[in-house]
C-alpha cells in the first residue's frame, strides 16, 4: 500500500504565506492568426500539485510550453520569485528550476539513456561526465520506478515506449546545479502501464511534500482527482475555472470542461430512419478482430468522437480501404493535416480543387454528369473543369484570389475549404473527414457545417471525425472511441457535452 | 534489453570490422608480402587522406546533412597547398583558414535559412572546382617540404598510415562520441526539436560541425598533397562519393545522428584496400569502382537484415 495515495493524509502546503514560484499575468500566445492562449493569470506556489484539465486544443500544452520557455508569450508578463522576466526562455526556465516532461517525449533516440542527460544539463561535461550522468539517472529511475531493469547504457531507440517515458520522467527529476522546483508533467502516463503509473503518482506526492511544485496535465481525470491540490480547467485558450481540493471529483472537472453548445439540431432522425428501411446503408467491421462495427445510411452524418488519437483516423482509413475495394461505393477523403496529406503546394487553387473530379474521367462531378459520362475519355474537358471550379469557388466563397493563383496564397481556412470542395465536387456518395476543421477559424467552420448539412440533405453520407465536441451536434449519430474501440453510440438527441465526455473517459480495465 | 537484442546491436557495431577482415584476409592469402612493414605502407598509403575526408563527411552526416562538395574541396586545398602555401606561406595559411570559416558559415546558413544541404554543397562543389582551376590551371605545383617530410615519416615497427589512422580514429572517437560537447552535437542529429527546446543553439551547433568538416577537409587535402607531391584541380573528385560510402559502410545512417567514428575509419580503410584487392587478382583497375560499390551493397544488405531481425524481436 502506498501512503501517498490519499491526499487526505497529507497536510496542505502553505499556499498563501510563501511568495509564488511563478506568476503569470495576462499571458497570451498566438500562432499566425490562431489564438492559442488568451489572458491567462495564474500563480504557482511551492509544494502544490496542480492538475490541468481541458479538451484537445484547449491550450494546455501551449501553456506548458510557455512555462518551459519553449515559446515566448505574445503578450503578458511572467514573474519568477516575484521578479518580472522580460526575456523568458528555456535557459531562464532551467535556472529557475522549471523542468518539463514533454508529451511527445524529448529524448534523442541515437544516444544512450545516460548520454541523453547532457542535453538537459549543461553542467555535465569534463572528465567522467558519463559516469556521473549514469549514476544520476540510475538513482532517479530507482527512486521513481523501483524494480526497473534499466542500466543507463541502453540506446534509447532500443527501448520500448513505456521505458522511454520512464526515462523522460526520471530525466526531468535529475538535478545537477539547479534544484528542481517546478515540474511539468504533460500526459506523463500516456504510455505507462498501470503499475508504473501508480509508482509515478506516488512519487509526485512525495515530491510535492518535499516542496516541488508539480503540474499534471492529463486526460486521466482519475489521476488528477487523486493527486491534485487544485485543478486548472482550460477551454479555448482561456483559464475558465480553478477548482479547489475540496469537492474535487471527476464529475465536477468534466462539468467545468464542458462547453456550451449552440443547438441547431434539426430532427434529421426521421430521414435517416426512412433511408434505413430502404436497406441502402453501409456497414463496416473494422479493427484487428473486426470488433469495431460502424454503419451509416445515405444522407446521414456520422460523427467519430472521443479524445484525440483513440483510433478514429485508423477507422476512417479502414473504411476508405473497404470502400475502395467495393466497386459500388464512391468515396472521397478530406484530410485533416492539410500540409501533409491534403494540398499540393505547388499547384494552383483550380488544380487542387478539380483533382478528385478528374480522377473519375473528368466528368462525373458536374450536375449533368450522367448525360456526359459516355464521353469520358482520358483527355481533360477543360471547359467543364473551369465551369466546375468557378461554380465551387462561388459556393465556398473564396474571394479576392484568382483560381489560378497558388493554393498557398490562401489562408489555412480557405485552403481547407478548397479541400472540401475537392471532395464534394467529385461523384463521391461517401465522404470521410479526418478532423477537417483543425486550426480553422470560426467563420470558415460555420461555412463548412452549412456545406455538410446541405450535401447530406442531397443524400450524401458523411463520416466525420472531429476533436471538437460541439461539432458532433451536427451529426445524426456519434461513435465515441476509446483505445481503438467504440465505447458508445450517441444519437443526436443524447449527444450532450456530458454524455460525450463520460463516454470519452470510459476507462477499460487497465 | 534482452541479451539477444544486445548481441544484435553488437553484431551491427562489429560489421565494419568484419567487412574489413573480409577484404583483408584474401589479400593476405594472395600476397603474404603485404603483411610486411613495406607492404602495408604501400597498400595503405592513400588511406590517410581518405580517412580525413571520411571524417569530414561524418561531421556533416551527424546533423542529417550530406556534403557533395568534399571532393572538390579537398582538391582545392591541395591546389592551395601546392601554390600559395609554397610561395607565400602566410597567404596560404590564411586561405586555408578562410576555407574552414567558409565551411562554418555554410553550416550556419543552412540552419538559418533551412535550405537542403545537398543543394548548397552541390553548388559549392562547382565553386571549389572553379577556384582550384584558377589557382592551378594545369596539373603541377610542389608540396611544401615540411609536408612531404611529415607524410613520408618512417614510424618504427608499424607502417605510418596504420598509426595515423588509429590516432585519427581515437581522437575523433573521443571528441564526437565521448565528450559531452560531441554527444550534444549528435543529439542535434537525433532530435533537433528537443535540443532547441532545452535552450541550445542549433545554428551554432551546425556551424561548429561544418567547421570541423572544413578542418578535416583541409587536413585531407594537405595529406594528399604530401603523398602526391604535386596537385591537380581534379585530384580528389572521387572523394565525395568515397567518403559517403565509407561513413555508411562504417555503420552511419543518413538521418538520425547515428554515426560511428571508428566504424567510418574502418570503412575508409576497407574501401582503400578494395581498390588493391582486384589488382592482386590481376583484374583490370577499371573494375575497382564497381568492386567498391559491390562491397557497399553487400554490407548494407547485411545491416538491414540485422536490423529487421532486431525489429521483429521488439
Amino acid at each position: 500500500m502506498n501512503k501517498y495515495n490519499k491526499t487526505g493524509d497529507n497536510k496542505f502546503p502553505p499556499l498563501i504565506q510563501s511568495p509564488p514560484l511563478i506568476r503569470f499575468s495576462g499571458i497570451g500566445k498566438t500562432f499566425g492568426n490562431v489564438k492559442a492562449l488568451s489572458a491567462v493569470d495564474f500563480s504557482f506556489s511551492p509544494g502544490e500539485c496542480i492538475g490541468i484539465a481541458g479538451h484537445n486544443g484547449a491550450g494546455k500544452s501551449t501553456l506548458m510550453a510557455v512555462l518551459a520557455g519553449v515559446f515566448p508569450p505574445s503578450e503578458g508578463v511572467i514573474e519568477t520569485d516575484g521578479q518580472a522576466c522580460p526575456h523568458y526562455d528555456a535557459n531562464t526556465a532551467r535556472l529557475a528550476g522549471i523542468r518539463c516532461v514533454f508529451q511527445e517525449l524529448s529524448l534523442c533516440p541515437n544516444l544512450t539513456i545516460a548520454e541523453n542527460l547532457c542535453v538537459v544539463h549543461p553542467r555535465l561535461s569534463g572528465r567522467g561526465w558519463r559516469k556521473r550522468a549514469r549514476i544520476l539517472i540510475r538513482t532517479r529511475l530507482d527512486e521513481i520506478f523501483p524494480g526497473n531493469t534499466l542500466t543507463g547504457n541502453e540506446l534509447v531507440s532500443d527501448l520500448t515506449l513505456t521505458q522511454r517515458q520512464m526515462v523522460e520522467i526520471a530525466r526531468g527529476f535529475t538535478e545537477t546545479d539547479v534544484p528542481v522546483r517546478l515540474m511539468i508533467l504533460d500526459e506523463p502516463t500516456s504510455s505507462l502501464d498501470a503499475h508504473t503509473a501508480e509508482q509515478l503518482l506516488a512519487y509526485v506526492r512525495q515530491a510535492t511534500a518535499r516542496g516541488v511544485t508539480c503540474l499534471l496535465v492529463t486526460h486521466m481525470l482519475g489521476e488528477i482527482e487523486r493527486v491534485s491540490d487544485r485543478v486548472m480547467v482550460m477551454r479555448d485558450g482561456c483559464l475558465v475555472r480553478v477548482l479547489p481540493r475540496e469537492n474535487l471529483t471527476r464529475d465536477s472537472i468534466i462539468l467545468a470542461m464542458g462547453q456550451h453548445v449552440e443547438v441547431s439540431n434539426a430532427p434529421r432522425e426521421v430521414r435517416a430512419r426512412m433511408a434505413r428501411e430502404k436497406g441502402a446503408g453501409y456497414e463496416w467491421a473494422l479493427g484487428p478482430r473486426k470488433s469495431v462495427k460502424v454503419d451509416a445510411v445515405p444522407g446521414e452524418v456520422v460523427g467519430f468522437g472521443g479524445l484525440a488519437g483513440q483510433g478514429q483516423t485508423d477507422a476512417l482509413l479502414a473504411i476508405y480501404d473497404a470502400a475502395q475495394r467495393d466497386a459500388r461505393t464512391r468515396v472521397a477523403f478530406v484530410a485533416g493535416d492539410r500540409g501533409r496529406d491534403g494540398i499540393f503546394p505547388v499547384w494552383s487553387i483550380a488544380q487542387n480543387l478539380d483533382l478528385r473530379w478528374l480522377g473519375k474521367g473528368g466528368m462525373s462531378g458536374s450536375r449533368n454528369s450522367e448525360t456526359r459520362r459516355s464521353r469520358a475519355g482520358f483527355l481533360i474537358d477543360f471547359a467543364a473543369a473551369r465551369a466546375l471550379v468557378e461554380a465551387w469557388r462561388v459556393k465556398i466563397g473564396i474571394r479576392g484570389a484568382s483560381v489560378n493563383a497558388s493554393i498557398l496564397s490562401l489562408s489555412g481556412g480557405n485552403q481547407q475549404k478548397v479541400l472540401f470542395a475537392r471532395a464534394l465536387a467529385s461523384n463521391a456518395d461517401l465522404i470521410l473527414m479526418d478532423d477537417p476543421t483543425r486550426g480553422v477559424d470560426v467563420g470558415t467552420k460555420r461555412d463548412i457545417y452549412q456545406l455538410v448539412r446541405d450535401e447530406a440533405a442531397k443524400g450524401r453520407t458523411f463520416i466525420w471525425y472531429t476533436t471538437e465536441n460541439d461539432e458532433l451536434t451536427y451529426c445524426d449519430r456519434t461513435f465515441v472511441f476509446r483505445s481503438g474501440s467504440v465505447t458508445r453510440v450517441l444519437h443526436s438527441d443524447e449527444c450532450t457535452e456530458e454524455a460525450l465526455l463520460a463516454a470519452s473517459f470510459e476507462e477499460h480495465a487497465a | 534489453m534482452t541479451t539477444a537484442a544486445f548481441t544484435q546491436a553488437r553484431m551491427r557495431a562489429l560489421l565494419p570490422a568484419i567487412s574489413l577482415f573480409a577484404v583483408l584476409v584474401p589479400i593476405l592469402i594472395l600476397q603474404p608480402a603485404t603483411f610486411s612493414y613495406f607492404g602495408s605502407n604501400l597498400l595503405l598509403n592513400l588511406a590517410v587522406p581518405i580517412v580525413f575526408a571520411t571524417l569530414a563527411q561524418l561531421a556533416i552526416i551527424t546533423v542529417n546533412d550530406l556534403d557533395l562538395s568534399i571532393g572538390p574541396f579537398v582538391s582545392l586545398v591541395a591546389c592551395i597547398g601546392a601554390t600559395l602555401l609554397v610561395k607565400q606561406p602566410w597567404l596560404g595559411t590564411l586561405a586555408l583558414a578562410g576555407c574552414v570559416l567558409a565551411y562554418a558559415a555554410v553550416g550556419a546558413l543552412i540552419e538559418l535559412r533551412q535550405i537542403p544541404s545537398i543543394v548548397v554543397t552541390l553548388g559549392l562543389s562547382f565553386v571549389w572546382s572553379g577556384l582550384a582551376i584558377v589557382l592551378l590551371p594545369s596539373p603541377g605545383g610542389t608540396s611544401p617540404e615540411w609536408l612531404g617530410a611529415v607524410m613520408s615519416f618512417q614510424t618504427p615497427w608499424i607502417a605510418a598510415p596504420i598509426i595515423w589512422s588509429v590516432l585519427i580514429a581515437m581522437i575523433g572517437h573521443f571528441l564526437l562520441m565521448r565528450s559531452s560537447a560531441g554527444v550534444r552535437s549528435r543529439a542535434a542529429g537525433g532530435n533537433p526539436r528537443a535540443v532547441r527546446r532545452f535552450g541550445w543553439s542549433l545554428v551554432r551547433n551546425r556551424a561548429t560541425l561544418y567547421g570541423v568538416a572544413g578542418l578535416f577537409g583541409v587536413l585531407s587535402g594537405l595529406s594528399l598533397l604530401g603523398l602526391t607531391t604535386s596537385a591537380d584541380a581534379n585530384l580528389a573528385l572521387r572523394y565525395t562519393l568515397l567518403s559517403i560510402a565509407a561513413v555508411i559502410l562504417g555503420g552511419g545512417e543518413f538521418i538520425g545522428g547515428r554515426v560511428s567514428v571508428v566504424g567510418a575509419v574502418l570503412g575508409a580503410i576497407t574501401l582503400t584496400l578494395a581498390a588493391s584487392f582486384l589488382a592482386f587478382l590481376n583484374i583490370s583497375s577499371d573494375w575497382q569502382v564497381g568492386m567498391q560499390g559491390a562491397i557497399l551493397i553487400v554490407v548494407l544488405s547485411l545491416r538491414v537484415l540485422l536490423q529487421q531481425r532486431n525489429g521483429d524481436k521488439q
